[in-house]
């Protein structure tokens, strides 16, 4: 990790303590786990802090981990412009409960990475104004990119329009 | 299931009007959303007949299968509500399915105005997570190449927008410049189009002198070429008047909605992540990040064109410094072996059956690379558990995010500026959908 990055992460534990749960690295990329209702604090910080602060907001997208207790995972990749740096930042929730405060209010272009994830894993953002599907129709009922959707699709799950 | 068919299908083949519209509760929730929309535009002269207006999915001026679903004052745009995923072909699901080797042609149809930029971008991203480097001849030609996709991608851009505002010529001038370079590809890679050149470590063979010969003849004749077209339009007072003042954003804005590539830089934020990320051997070129601080389609237009020369400039600069030596990296259980050696050699049988049933098994980790495309930022996070295929791969497409400006940049526009603002913004739908 280098210098600028490890700046970061400390800050970021000095400020939010408990609430930054796990730092991993593998192969440069540094992931910051942050519980759940902190997110939005942790990115409005990450944005408007001075030493480093990171205005683009490039991706927000699950993960199924799907032997994990906390079964889904959502990502979030930030660049920052000035000191040329990305740091990646993991929430993790439960299959029971998945949903993690919107981030929109913060970086507005989070809008439709958010209706994105929604679509393919069910998690939902709420505070989110927006909150449809993006790719599957909006009366589909599944999630598809869960582990538990076959490859093959469920038959009958997209209506086709009758013939003649 | 018959209103489930119903409510999927719900188009408008005719404008209606607001007043007109189905109750609440039979609403799709595109149409809901578009109305939902706070349109806090004032006119100077309202016609008071607001009304919907559904254009596309399949319309000529979308590039693709994009659906806009509008909302009109007269001929002025209230709001506008794009709708993806008519191309959606599950890719991020296929990929889990498939071991790294065989998702490299998927990534061909991602981009397909493009397609080596999305082979390099996600061999990259494989190469990290695995911890290996190609050799730097191997880097060479995939910078080459890469340099010689985003002119492709540009002349596409370039003409389709001239085409969309009016000027049928330069498309056409435009596609015979492209028609060399896939030309070029054909002898280089083997295939016009959908090229598939990238193996992890390396590249699928060496270039030949004849390729190295065709690319050279090909550039430098081009400045001339771009030349003519960019005399035909950079004093035009049909195509300023279209382009300028449209589709205007703040470089603010621009950022916080996520803009990235040309679009972005058209805002006047010199973010390139060839500079300032730098990978394969950009760090090694000379080139200028080419900014435009309008932040409209005009500028946006301005940027496309004058990226191409700074990738004349790289395309030289490459042919150049291209080192000898061997395009693929020795790493014998990661790299497929070559097949002469395959025939004859019991080590290299094992590699390769180990490699194209089990796949190459990278360690268990989260690795994200990102490259600057033509569109902008492209990049690929691979989840890895350690087995052949990857746990999860997030495809991070700059047409996506791109198009999530469009409500923003079309609001208070006429109709018919919707080419003009789509045009510069260059949206790719296979990307988009993914």
């Amino acid at each position: 990790m280098n210098n600028v990055l490890q700046q970061t992460v400390d800050s970021l534990r000095a400020r939010f303590g408990d609430a930054v749960e796990e730092v991993r690295e593998f192969r440069d990329d540094v992931i910051v786990v942050v519980g759940r209702s902190a997110i939005v604090d942790v990115a409005t910080w990450l944005r408007d802090n001075e030493t480093c602060p990171f205005p683009l907001c490039e991706d927000v997208f699950g993960i199924d981990a799907w032997t994990r207790k906390q079964r889904f995972e959502v990502n979030y990749h930030f660049f920052s412009l000035t000191c040329k740096q990305r740091i990646h930042l993991k929430v993790r929730v439960e299959e029971n409960d998945p949903s993690v405060p919107s981030i929109t209010g913060v970086y507005p272009g989070a809008g439709w990475y958010e209706r994105e994830t929604f679509d393919m894993y069910g998690i939902t953002f709420p505070g989110h104004r927006d909150l449809r599907r993006s790719y599957m129709p909006e009366d589909f009922e599944y999630h598809p990119l869960r582990k538990d959707y076959p490859l093959m699709g469920i038959p009958g799950a997209l209506p086709l329009p009758k013939r003649g | 299931m018959s209103d489930k068919t119903k409510s999927t299908q719900d188009y408008f083949d005719a404008p209606i009007l607001t007043d007109q519209l189905p109750p609440k509760e039979k609403r799709t929730k595109l149409l809901q959303a578009l109305l939902d929309m706070d349109p806090d535009l004032s006119f100077d002269d309202p016609l008071e007949n607001d009304m919907i207006l559904n254009m596309g999915p399949s319309h000529p001026a979308t590039h693709g299968v994009l659906r806009i679903l509008l909302r009109l004052d007269g001929e002025t745009i209230v709001s506008a509500m794009p709708e993806l995923g008519y191309l959606h072909r599950g890719y991020e699901k296929i990929a889990e399915n498939e071991t790294y080797h065989e998702f490299i042609t998927h990534t061909d149809r991602l981009d397909y105005l493009q397609p080596v930029h999305n082979n390099v971008g996600y061999i990259l991203a494989v190469e990290k997570l695995l911890g290996i480097e190609a050799p730097p001849r191997a880097q060479y030609i995939r910078t080459l190449l890469a340099e010689l996709a985003r002119i492709s991608s540009h002349l596409v851009g370039f003409g389709v927008m001239a085409m969309d505002v009016g000027a049928m010529t330069l498309l056409l001038w435009c596609f015979r410049e492209r028609e060399k370079i896939h030309d070029i590809f054909d002898l280089v890679v083997g295939a016009r189009f959908t090229t598939s050149f990238t193996r992890i470590g390396g590249i699928a063979q060496d270039i030949t002198d004849e390729g190295l010969a065709a690319i050279r003849a090909f550039t430098d004749q081009f400045l001339a070429r771009l030349d003519e077209g960019e005399r035909l339009l950079n004093r035009n007072r049909i195509f300023f008047d279209r382009c300028r003042n449209v589709g205007v954003i703040s470089a603010e804005d621009a950022l916080a909605i996520g803009l990235t590539g040309p679009n972005l830089r058209g805002s006047g934020i010199p973010l390139d992540l060839r500079r300032d990320n730098p990978y394969l051997i950009y760090d090694q070129l000379d080139f200028d990040v080419i900014t435009e601080n309008e932040g409209d389609s005009l500028a946006r237009y301005f940027v496309r064109l004058r990226e191409m020369k700074e990738s004349v400039k790289m395309v030289y600069q490459c042919l150049e410094k291209l080192p000898v030596g061997p395009v693929h990296a020795h790493e014998p259980k990661k790299v497929l072996p070559r097949k002469e050696r395959i025939y004859t050699r019991m080590e290299e049988l094992i590699h390769d059956f180990m490699i194209v049933n089990h796949g190459v098994n990278p360690p268990s980790g989260e690795v994200y690379h990102a490259i600057e495309s033509s569109k902008g930022q492209l990049g690929f996070h691979i989840v890895s558990r350690g087995e052949g295929h990857p746990w999860r791969l997030k495809i991070r497409s700059p047409s996506f995010c791109n198009l999530q400006a469009l409500p923003m940049l079309l609001k208070g526009h006429l109709l018919s500026d919707i080419l003009a603002v789509l045009g510069s913004l260059d949206p790719v739908m296979g990307e988009a959908d993914k």
